[in-house]
């Protein structure tokens, strides 16, 4: 149901996580731009070795999953626990192949011998997307501990805060990404 | 309720198309890079979804006016930083 006065949904500590990571990331994406202005040839080279079509793949697996976790939520408001449980297999399972797809990026990038410490392209690219990748690990959990409560009908229309600080999480992670992609995948 | 659910699928939709245009652009780069329309209109694409989903997905849109102002602000910030280091003369 469409709120009549203002309400901030989910936890506020959730929020206030929320504005510590994005200052966080915020300070990583700054970081990634300005450097690459100081050794454009380098970062150039970098990005060159990135796999642009495994960032979309990750981009629409991050946004499905952020898309069930939203209809996960409106479900159980509606009363349909069920359903609900089923829309956060969904997140999970497009937010386990985000997991996935990364680290198969990771591996190559492993046996490629990438030279983290000496190559400040590198560096950043781990840090950023590592970190980020953490974040989505943790989403996951989430997903996967909200899964048998909300199947069981714990949460209703009523109480639903904490699938509702669960979702936030995950948008906060698909929030990240909008900004990573670009970024790091796309602009030169 | 039943508009609220249109909306959901509609943002999913919007944010998946806004990704296509965004790898397409990514793939017919030149050797030199986006060039300076493209990553604009990249940076553009960014921020709109990061709209959609603090928006909507994040139910921000009818949270009190300060947590929204915050989400936003950062998202502005970071986008002009990365636009503004992109576009810089090297």
């Amino acid at each position: 149901m469409p709120p009549t006065s203002p309400r901030l949904v989910g936890d506020l500590v959730v929020w206030l996580l929320v504005l510590a990571e994005l200052l966080t990331f915020g300070i990583l994406f700054a970081s990634f731009a300005f450097a690459r202005l100081r050794e454009p040839g380098l970062f150039a080279a970098g990005q060159a070795t990135l796999d642009l079509s495994t960032g979309a793949i990750n981009t629409v697996l991050l946004v499905s999953a952020s898309w069930c976790a939203a209809r996960s939520v409106q479900a159980v408001r509606n009363g349909r626990s069920a359903q609900g449980a089923r829309w956060l297999l969904g997140a999970l399972a497009c937010g386990c192949g985000f997991l996935v797809f990364k680290s198969l990026e990771y591996a190559q990038k492993w046996r490629e011998g990438v030279d983290v410490a000496e190559n400040t392209f590198y560096l950043l690219y781990v840090m950023l997307t590592g970190f980020h990748f953490l974040h989505a690990a943790v989403g996951c959990i989430i997903f996967a501990v909200l899964w048998r409560p909300t199947r069981r009908g714990a949460y209703g229309p009523q109480q639903c805060h904490a699938l509702e600080t669960g979702a936030v999480f995950w948008h906060m992670v698909d929030l990240l990404w909008m900004v990573l992609f670009p970024l790091v995948y796309v602009l030169r | 309720m039943k508009r609220l659910l249109h909306r959901i699928d509609a943002i999913w939709l919007a944010l998946l198309a806004a990704t296509a245009i965004t790898a397409w652009l990514g793939e017919h780069a030149g050797a030199r890079g986006l060039g300076t329309s493209a990553a604009v209109l990249v940076l553009a694409l960014a921020a709109a979804k990061g709209c959609l989903i603090i928006l909507d997905y994040m139910e921000l849109r009818h949270a009190p006016a300060l947590w929204r102002r915050l989400l936003l602000g950062w998202l502005a910030t970071v986008v002009v930083l990365v636009l503004v280091a992109t576009l810089w003369p090297r």
